[in-house]
This record gives C-alpha cells, structure tokens and sequence, in this order.
C-alpha cells in the first residue's frame, strides 16, 4: 500500500539516469551539510558559556583551511555539473530515425497528432522501445508539456517551436501534467501518457485508424488554402518551390543563409515578409489568422514529405 | 581616542547597571515627541525604521492570510474551498506582497534604517528626507495594492509571465504592476541613501576593514537595488503598453518574444532573491559572533562574500529558463554561474560553524534563530544546486520542488533572520527585555513548523505535481495535509512574539545598554538611543568583534 508515495515511477532508461543523477547529487548534498550541522551540535554543547573548555588560541582565521571549503565543494560541483549537463545535452539531440509526433497546447488541453493521422486529446499512446521526437506549439499562452514518469518538461511557446525526445521503456499508463501556469484551469490541463508495445501500438493505430495522414492532410490544405496557386512548379506566380527544400540551406533576400527546418516553415507561413528568400518578392501574404497551429503543423509536414518523396526541382 | 567614544568605558560605566539615570539624561528618540505628526514627519532613521516595521508586519498577515487560504484549500485534491479563479487570485496576492511587501524591504527597510547610522556612528543616514519619502512612496505602493486586490484582483501570479498577462489574463494587471513600479522607487532611494551613508557618514577610525558585517551585507544589496529595479520597472512600463495598446513586445503573431518577458523579469527578479537574503546573511553573522562571544572567523571572507553573491548574482537569471527553449549553450553557461554563485554562500556557512569552535556560547533566543537559519539556508542553498544542474532542473522545475526550495531560501531564511534581529536589538529599540524563555519557544515552533511545511514539498515536486495547482492527484494528499498541518504550527510561531513583544514594551524590565554583552557601536549608545545617537562623535581604534579582551578574564 502505497500511503505516502515517495518517488515517481520511471518508464524510460534516461528517467532512470535522473534518478541516478538526484540520488548521487543528495549523497554529495549530505556531505557537505553533515560537517555544518555535526559541528554546530558539537560546539553548542561543548562551549556553552561557564562551561569550563580549553579556549586558549581560538583561531579568527585561517586562510587554508578557508580556501580547501571554498575549493573542494566547487570541484566536486565541477563533476556533477559536467554529468548533468551531458544528459541535458541529450534532449536536444533527438535521433534521426524517432517518430515524429505534433503537439499542440492551448487553453486547456494537450493535442497529440500522430505521423499516420490520428489525433488524440489529452491522451498520448506511444510505442515502447522507439524513439519518439515531440514538436510542440502553442495556440494561446506559454504551456509546459510534463511527463514525471520520464524526466523530462519542455515549455511550448507561441511563436515557436520547441521540441523534447524520449525512449519509453515500461508499458503503462502516466500522467501528463502542465506545469507552466496558464491561467484559471491551468491545474486541469492534465492527460494520460499509455506506454504501448509496438505491436499493441499498431492494432491501437489501426483502431483508431485515420484515412489520411499528416502529409496527406496537409497536401489537401495546400491546395484548398491556395499555396499551389504559387508554390506549385506550373504556377504562374513566380513562388520558389518547395519541392526538397526541407533540411536545406536557403539563401535569403538579405545574405543570410537558413536551414529550411520546421520553424522556418512556420514563419514563412505565418510572417512571410520576415525572411523572403533570395531573388523573389515579399508578396506572400500571411496566414496569420487563417491557419491554425494544427494547420501550420499539417503543412510543414507536406512539405517535408516533398523531400521524402524525392520530388526533383 | 575620547573618553565617552570609548565602547568599553561606557559599557563599563553604565552598561551593567542599567540604564535609567542615561535615559533620564538624554531623550530617547521615542520620548522625543509624542505627537502623530512627530512620528507621520520625522526624519529621525530609527522612527522611519519603527515606521516600517509596523507597516511590514501589517503586509506580513495580509501575504500570510492568503498563503493559509492557499493551504486551507489544499487539503483535499479537489480544492474544495476556492474556484479556480479564487485560488489563482489568492496565490498571486500572496506572491505580490510577500515579495514586494515584506521579503524585499523587510531587513533593509527595517534594521537597515535603524541600525546603519548606529552601527557606523552617524547621527542619521545621508539623506533623512529622502527616507521618509521612500517610507510614503512605499505606503503608498502598499495601500494600493490592498485596493487592487480589493477591487477584484490579479491571477497572472507574481512573475507576470507573457503573453498570459499582456492578452488572456483577467484582472487588475496594469493596476497591480503599477503598484509594484511604484514600490520599486521606495527601494531604489533606500538603496541610495545607504551607500551615501555608508561611503560618506562612518566615524572617525570606522574603516571599511572594521565595517560590520550586517553593514557589508546592505552595503551589498543597496548595489542591487539601485542597479537591478529599474530593470524591473522598465518591464513593468512595457506590460502596461502592451496590455493597453497591444504593441507587440510579446506578442509572437506580429514579431514579439514572449521570452523577451522573461529575460527581462529574472534580470531583476534573481538579483532580488540576493536582495531578500544578504542582509539575512549580515544579520546571521551578527548573531553569531555575539552568540559565540567571540570575533567572526574570516572577516575578510564573510564580507568579501556578499559583494561576491551581489556581482555574480546579475549573471544567473537564465536558471529559470532552462525548459524555455533557450539554447543548450545559454544553458550550460547559466547552470556554471549558479554553481559558482552557491560557492560564497558555503564560504560564510563554513565560517559561522568555525566561529563557534571556542566560543562562550549562549542559547539566547538569537543565537536559536541563527541557528534556525543556518540549518534551513543550508538545505535551501544545496537544493538550490540541484536545481542549478540542468538535467535535474527539467525534471523539478515549475514543480513544488522549487517552491519548497525558495520558501527555504527566501522565506525560511529571510524570517528567521528578521526574527534573530527583531529579539537581538528589540532591548536596543524599545529599551525594554521580552521574555527569553518565550523567544527560545518561539524559534522551536518556528524550526519545527517550518520544516513540517516545507518539507513535504520536495517530494511533492519529485513526484510530479507542479506549482500554482489548484486540483492535484489523489495521491498527493498525504503530502499535503502534513504541509497545511505544517503551516498552522508556523502560523502560531508567527503570532507569539506579536503578543510577548507587545507585552515586554509595558511590563519589560528596562534594558542596559548592552544586555548580551556585545560589541559594536550601537550597544554604546543608551537603550533607547537618543535622538541623535551618540552624545560624542564616537571614535573607532580597534578591530569588529573585539570579544577577546572581556572575556578573557571570565572562562578560560
């Protein structure tokens, strides 16, 4: 019976090196106090006033000893800031073969698309053992995706992309939680995380099987939104093609060179004057209030599947 | 060297006996006038300080009535007592005035007015009038503030974040932001007149090597202050036109930066979490040094330190953004500059534990509040370097990890302190002795309930539940009730000392000049202090902390 639980449960091996990491840093923390407190105890009951101690050359400094507490205590921070950061460092370098899955935050509650189509609210079933890479935006205010059962929280801002990886490892369900306040329901912007093996993944995607997926939704937005009006390689506006363009260098009106990722997508769509590339007009409009976040995450994905499909340019 | 500057001279003269023949001699500066206008117009440093503490301890309650609201509701998962809204409205009043109201002018504003021009032998602070000004432009910021949340309230939280408190959030925002731009002028001008004083005022033989450390350490946050708050109003400024005009600073859709916000805000709001504890830290070594009976261990290193907290403390603000979105880079420099920032801080808690080896120790009541304050400083620095490293961080941060954390730091360690100063120079203040037994029972109640309270929320916040919570998970429940059973023993040790510190100001037997035996200026003056302090321009020739030379005779 769990009364009074005292340590989350861990369904990834990276939650587990967290642990590993907070149990290791307590040990250091004890280390450090248990001197401080050990001789305040001490001293307390030794000298008390009319006590009869030896106080003969009570010392007032000692410039080596003073340097060894200022010295020890940082090298031995040195390490851990050198372990920590080097599993930090891992969440912004996702895989290259994890599966994508959007999210979209909005006041209140978590969307979950997944690559084949299915969108689920408050609810994220992923397949164990499989790199999965989360691109999150947010509709409104900033939000904060959390998932205790893997270490890891990523705040999702508007205006930008932001993204989170994990390898889940132990089927089960967890809670998702949003932990940047967001406003009056912020405390209810709550959801399930279901750890599924792929195999039972696969029927649950087969379920809740989607006709379309994100591509393809996308591609259909593409054209009623009136992107290919331009876009498209027999358009008669002049529009650079998006054919391949994804992950690639893309020379800008003003010298600078960007890759073409998802954030860039993203501002072309929705601030097309702010970065027009090399040798066209700034004549696209926005898509500011048109699109919404799913809408702009379905597009980017059309565009990326142009370059999986090998259009040539 | 003078006669009547002679600390020891006088101490031996009248300290020991008593005071009432001194008193008699010269007014005290609260027999100086007994008029409201005496008190409403003065100019007097020690009267502007009483001022002060009065009006803080009357923002304490109201911060401290919304915080047992806030733990009342979070008995029961659902949170039963409140809406959502009323919930959000009540923390948020009482981050505001906790913060802005009472921990950021609570030491400084209270003993560093009454004790700096003691402390340094100066008849006032450099600029009197300006200090009553800061006292009225504070009111006047606090008042407002009770208006505000009377007239419906804020839920943005203290913090303000953007886009929610520029587009979507309901309440008085511009209002409450007004009035915290308003207090900051109340901080910046204190913070001026301090390190005028402190440059221009000190006594003849008072070096900066004989500084106390309680003057070091407002020396320190003045530099804050006055550097760091109009970062903090120029923010505030660009809420408001954003809220009202809808500018776009932070408004993604036409270029802004929600995170703009956020740099801008932790520019000034970590330098303000040093601003809340050095002078807990100054406080702290006072106390100890006079607990111990004995001179400080590494003067320079204890001093030497609260500069270093206040320099490094304006270069760490990205330690609150580290699942922002920031770049892995900013990150990993702004994780190294936290950790390098908690070194000075271990620095004067290893010092503390050395001044005690060979002390003549006593369990006055504040040596317990230092000691108090030691141990929860302690736990909240080394949590504090926990959330300084990154992986960890992404796991506790926006949890009530971090809040039990800064209640550690902030709270815990800046009351405590303000407790350990308010039983050390009440004698000094009001000239009258309280009751020691009840100020040791105090500190225990206080120890005890703080923990009880706090405690629990690391393990809340490792398990997953995150701050500004209104419902949580059944499971979280345990954890909560021991926190709200935590709080009521912490409310109690709140009160106690209201009720035997009022008591002592009538019924108290008169205090000596020097009642524990300690050293530095303000124990040579009369208990109460006379108007002006010093009846001789008081002449300093030896080092701070001068314990040895009494007690040498005494116990060896």
């Amino acid at each position: 019976m769990n009364f009074i639980p005292l340590w989350p449960p861990g369904a990834s091996a990276y939650s587990h090196q967290i642990d590993l990491l907070v149990i290791a840093f307590t040990v250091l923390v004890v280390a450090l106090s248990a001197p401080v407190f050990i001789l305040l105890l001490v001293f307390i009951v030794k000298y008390r006033r009319g006590k009869e101690a030896d106080r003969r050359h009570a010392p007032d400094r000692n410039i080596p000893l003073e340097l060894s507490w200022t010295i020890i205590p940082f090298v031995a921070l040195l390490g851990f800031y050198i372990w920590s950061t080097d599993l930090f460092a891992r969440l912004y370098h996702p895989p290259a073969d994890a599966m994508q899955i959007d999210v979209v935050a909005k006041q209140w509650m978590w969307k979950f698309q997944h690559p084949e189509g299915q969108a689920e609210i408050n609810e994220l079933h992923v397949p164990s053992g499989q790199p999965v890479k989360l691109t999150m935006a947010s509709q409104d205010v900033i939000h904060s995706l959390f998932i205790p059962a893997l270490r890891i929280k990523q705040d999702v801002v508007p205006g930008r992309y932001t993204s989170s990886w994990f390898v889940a490892d132990k089927t089960g369900t967890y809670r998702i939680a949003c932990s940047q306040y967001c406003g009056s329901n912020h405390s209810e912007m709550t959801g399930s995380f279901v750890v599924m093996n792929p195999a039972d993944y696969a029927k649950w995607l087969s379920l809740s099987s989607n006709e379309v997926n994100l591509a393809a939704e996308g591609a259909a937005l593409f054209r009623s939104r009136g992107c290919s009006g331009c876009h498209d390689p027999g358009a008669s506006v002049r529009a650079p093609s998006l054919a391949g363009i994804y992950g690639n260098p893309v020379p800008l009106q003003s010298g600078e060179i960007v890759i073409a990722d998802d954030q860039y997508i993203r501002d072309s769509i929705l601030l097309p004057q702010s970065k027009v590339v090399a040798g066209y007009q700034p004549i696209m409009p926005t898509f500011q209030n048109v699109l919404s976040e799913e809408d702009v995450m379905k597009l980017v994905a059309y565009v990326k599947s142009l370059k999986q499909a090998g259009v040539t340019q | 060297m003078t006669d009547v500057a002679d600390p020891k001279l006088e101490e031996a003269n009248v300290g020991r006996v008593g005071s009432t023949e001194t008193v008699a001699q010269r007014v005290s500066y609260l027999r100086a006038g007994h008029s409201l206008k005496s008190w409403l117009l003065t100019t007097d440093h020690k009267r502007i300080g009483v001022l002060y503490t009065l009006s803080i301890t009357f923002f304490f309650f109201i911060g401290a009535a919304a915080a047992a609201l806030i733990r009342l509701d979070l008995l029961t998962p659902a949170g039963d007592l409140m809406t959502n809204e009323g919930y959000n409205r009540a923390f948020t009043v009482h981050g505001v005035v906790m913060v802005w109201f009472f921990l950021i002018p609570s030491i400084p504003n209270t003993f560093g007015n009454f004790l700096i021009p003691l402390m340094i032998g100066a008849k006032d602070l450099a600029f009197p009038k300006l200090n009553l000004l800061s006292w009225y432009i504070y009111m006047l910021a606090g008042l407002f503030t009770v208006f505000v949340l009377i007239a419906g309230g804020v839920d943005t939280g203290w913090t303000f974040y953007t886009p929610l408190s520029t587009m979507y959030a309901n309440g008085n925002v511009i209002l409450a932001a007004s009035a915290v731009f308003i207090v900051g002028f109340s901080s910046i001008l204190t913070g001026l007149n301090f390190i005028v004083t402190v440059h221009t005022l000190r006594c003849p033989g008072m070096t900066w090597g004989r500084l106390p450390l309680f003057v070091w350490s407002i020396y320190a946050t003045s530099l804050i202050l006055v550097l760091a708050t109009p970062v903090l109003a120029i923010t505030l400024v660009l809420i408001s036109l954003e809220r009202l005009f809808g500018l776009g600073i932070f408004n993604p859709a036409i270029g802004g930066d929600p995170l703009l916000f956020q740099h801008l805000f932790w520019f000034y709001s970590h330098p303000a979490v040093y601003i809340m504890v050095l002078p807990a830290l100054g406080v702290v070594s006072e106390l100890v040094a006079a607990g111990a009976h004995k001179p400080i261990f590494g003067y320079q290193f204890v001093a030497g330190s609260s500069i270093a907290i206040a320099a490094l403390g304006f270069f760490v603000w990205g330690h609150h953004m580290f699942v922002s979105g920031q770049s892995l880079y900013a990150s990993a420099a702004f994780s190294f500059l936290s950790i390098a920032v908690a070194i000075p801080s271990g620095v004067k808690v290893y010092n503390w534990t050395a001044t005690l080896f060979k002390g003549h120790i006593s369990l006055d009541p504040p040596f317990l509040f230092a000691m108090t304050f030691i141990g929860l400083f302690v736990f909240g620095g080394l949590t504090g370097l926990m959330l300084a490293m990154l992986a960890i961080d992404v796991h506790v941060h926006d949890t009530y990890f971090v809040i039990a954390h800064f209640h550690y730091i902030m709270v815990g360690g800046t009351i405590s302190a303000f407790f350990g100063a308010l039983h050390y120079w009440w004698p000094k203040i009001v000239g009258r002795m309280y009751s020691l037994a009840w100020g040791r029972v105090t500190a225990i109640f206080f120890f005890i309930g703080f923990n009880l309270t706090f405690f629990p929320q690391f393990l809340l916040g490792y398990l997953g539940m995150p701050r500004r919570y209104h419902v949580y998970p059944p499971e979280f429940q345990v954890l909560n009730v021991i926190s709200t059973g935590g709080a009521a023993v912490l409310g109690v040790a709140y009160v106690m000392p209201l009720i035997y510190l009022i008591y002592s100001m009538r019924y108290g037997k008169p205090a000596p000049n020097d009642p524990w035996n300690a050293t530095g200026l303000e124990w040579t003056t009369p208990s109460p202090p006379p108007k002006h302090n010093f009846g001789a321009l008081p002449v300093v020739d030896r080092p701070p902390y001068d314990y040895e030379i009494e007690m040498r005779d005494e116990h060896v």
